[in-house]
């Protein structure tokens, strides 16, 4: 059986920034790995412990920076891994959903992976939508927002918890070939090893450019493109308590007591 | 292809959401804007009942597929492939809701459109223009849509539920569903927020999130909320730790809370908190980021460092 996770190398904007054109200034960014992508990878991880023929593939879309963020899918126990990367891809960040899908099913449509694991969304364009298009893409069954899954490999059937909104999970059976995508909290995330970590630089860490994936660069063009970027403006009325912390927890006090905080 | 817009509501259980409301007032705004009809549908369930609920001011037309009782995406997906092709509205949107991320980019990937999700804000000139929020909600961004018609799913909460009497035409739409393309099965529902403490009872709440930090710091928000009478409450990050149990979670997954007075400790505001607990009579906040969202809808704040000031407002509080 084989498995494939997407990772997304994401940005994370400081308190404080800037904007820059059509983005947010450079130096106000730090890479990372999606938050949901990590419970993606962990969820993987486990299968491929849970049997010994078990084959873990990670695959992401991103520059050489990347690099970085998808070995450590390898140091927590992903096989090996893909980047696609092609400077037709370089201006600019914010691809849209359907050129997405169309790198990511070229390398899934090569794998044929058995299930198909993806976070519900990246922390920086936040589109929660990759996942189910990719699989309607492949012809894959699918499922959003999984917190729960449970494997019957016999069956080829997936039973999967998605959390609904308002404390409510529906259960439901898909059949595989699927793409799941997944919530944070469905497992708890490893740190990775240090013998783990050591492990990833010697795992294959193939890239691919839109050549390799019989694509052209017409092939990603978005048909939804940015052409603006604001900093909201703070709509906050609130009053504020600004001291030092005895002085503030003395008004904030006030006020509660006032609320009716504290009295029996 | 017409001017019309297609809205697919939203129903779980017997009920319709209220986003499916909120569909139709930016359906009807679009619809002014394009020129032509507004359209909703609704899929699955006791199709009449929730006709009858969506005739409200501004619809032209609701469509009822009666196929299925709950939501199952193969049978959505095949829904909406078919009202759009007999419709061939420009724009059909859905709720950027747990299930519309669940059939709404793949109706999109069918229909070979370009998608834009979770838009909170929308408008039509020659083309689809949509606000989306990058970064959390750090950046406003602004999109503009390429092709002449597309696919949108929009936030809950963004635009004011349609209300007031309508006069749609309620029609009947036949669907033939494709069994073999089913190949997922609904087979019940967990609720998972009960336990001994219901949070939505609380009049007062403490309730904490990422920037506690560590689980053994979750004992100075117990002191806090001991010294104001206050039941403990949390954000989705505790949760998902596994610190807090799932009964004390606020927010889109979680309760839904209306106390008297909320205080949150640590918490930013993301939008599923918020939708969680903006009904809150009095909201106080703490938290390092003057920036953070929760400021935006607290009516107090204390934009310091957690670790400094709880302390010293439980020693404030017990002083009394």
């Amino acid at each position: 059986m084989k498995v494939l996770v997407t990772v997304k190398e994401v940005a994370e904007v400081d308190d404080d920034f800037e904007l820059d054109g059509l983005g947010v200034a450079e130096e106000y960014l730090e890479y990372d790995l999606n938050e949901w992508d990590e419970y993606a990878v962990e969820e993987a991880a486990r299968l491929a412990e849970a049997g010994d023929d078990v084959e873990t593939v990670s695959v992401t879309v991103g520059p050489q920076r990347s690099e970085e963020t998808i070995r450590m899918a390898l140091a927590k126990g992903v096989d090996r891994a893909v980047r696609v990367w092609d400077d037709a891809l370089a201006e600019g960040p914010l691809l849209d959903v359907a050129a997405k899908v169309r790198l990511l099913s070229a390398v899934v449509a090569a794998e044929e992976p058995d299930l198909v694991l993806t976070g519900v969304q990246a922390s920086d364009d936040g589109f929660g939508a990759t996942g189910v298009a990719l699989a309607e893409a492949l012809g894959y069954e699918w499922a959003a927002v999984v917190n729960d899954l449970e494997l019957d490999r016999e069956a080829g059937v997936a039973t999967v918890h998605r959390e609904l909104e308002g404390g409510v999970e529906e259960v439901t059976e898909v059949d595989l070939p699927a793409v799941l995508t997944i919530q944070t909290g469905i497992n708890e995330p490893r740190y990775a090893s240090l013998r783990g970590i050591r492990s990833a630089q010697s795992k294959e860490l193939a890239v691919s450019d839109l050549a390799d994936l019989g694509l052209t660069p017409s092939d990603v063009d978005p048909s939804v493109v940015l052409t603006d970027v604001a900093e909201p403006e703070s709509e906050s009325d609130a009053t504020l308590f600004e001291g030092d912390a005895d002085e503030v927890a003395g008004e904030l006090a006030a006020v509660l007591r006032e609320k009716g905080v504290g009295a029996e | 292809m017409s001017d019309d817009v297609l809205v697919v509501a939203e129903h779980r259980r017997g009920s319709l959401r209220d986003v499916s409301f909120e569909l139709v007032t930016v359906g009807r705004e679009l619809a002014d804007e394009t020129g032509g009809d507004l359209h909703v549908a609704v899929v699955s369930g006791d199709v009449d009942a929730h006709a009858e609920s969506l005739n409200v001011e501004g619809v032209d037309v609701v469509h009822t597929v009666a196929v299925g009782e709950e939501f199952n995406h193969d049978v959505y997906l095949q829904a909406a492939v078919a009202l759009d092709e007999a419709l061939a509205p420009r724009y059909l949107l859905a709720p950027n809701s747990v299930n519309g991320l669940d059939y709404a980019p793949a109706v999109a990937g069918a229909l070979d459109r370009p998608l834009v999700p979770d838009a909170v804000a929308l408008s039509h000139d020659d083309g689809l223009t949509a606000t989306r929020e990058l970064y959390g909600s750090k950046v406003e961004s602004t999109v503009r849509v390429e092709a002449e018609r597309a696919v949108a799913t929009v936030r809950g909460g963004e635009w004011p539920a349609a209300e007031g009497p309508g006069e749609a035409a309620v029609e009947a739409f036949e669907l033939e569903v494709d069994e073999s393309l089913v190949r997922s099965r609904v087979t019940g529902f967990v609720e998972t927020a009960t336990g001994d403490v219901d949070i939505a009872d609380a009049d007062v709440l403490v309730s904490v999130g990422r920037g506690i930090g560590e689980e053994e710091n979750l004992e100075l928000v117990e002191r806090l909320a001991d010294a104001m009478g206050a039941t403990l409450s949390a954000s989705r990050p505790i949760v998902d730790s596994g610190w807090l149990p799932k009964n004390r979670q606020v927010g889109q997954s979680g309760k839904v809370v209306t106390p008297d007075v909320y205080l949150a400790v640590g918490i930013s505001g993301a939008v599923q908190h918020v939708a969680g607990m903006k009904g809150a009579d009095t909201i106080v906040a703490i938290n390092t980021d003057p920036n953070a969202p929760i400021f935006d809808i607290a009516d107090y704040g204390v934009v310091a460092d957690l670790f400094d000031v709880v302390p010293a407002l439980i020693d404030a509080l017990e002083a009394e």
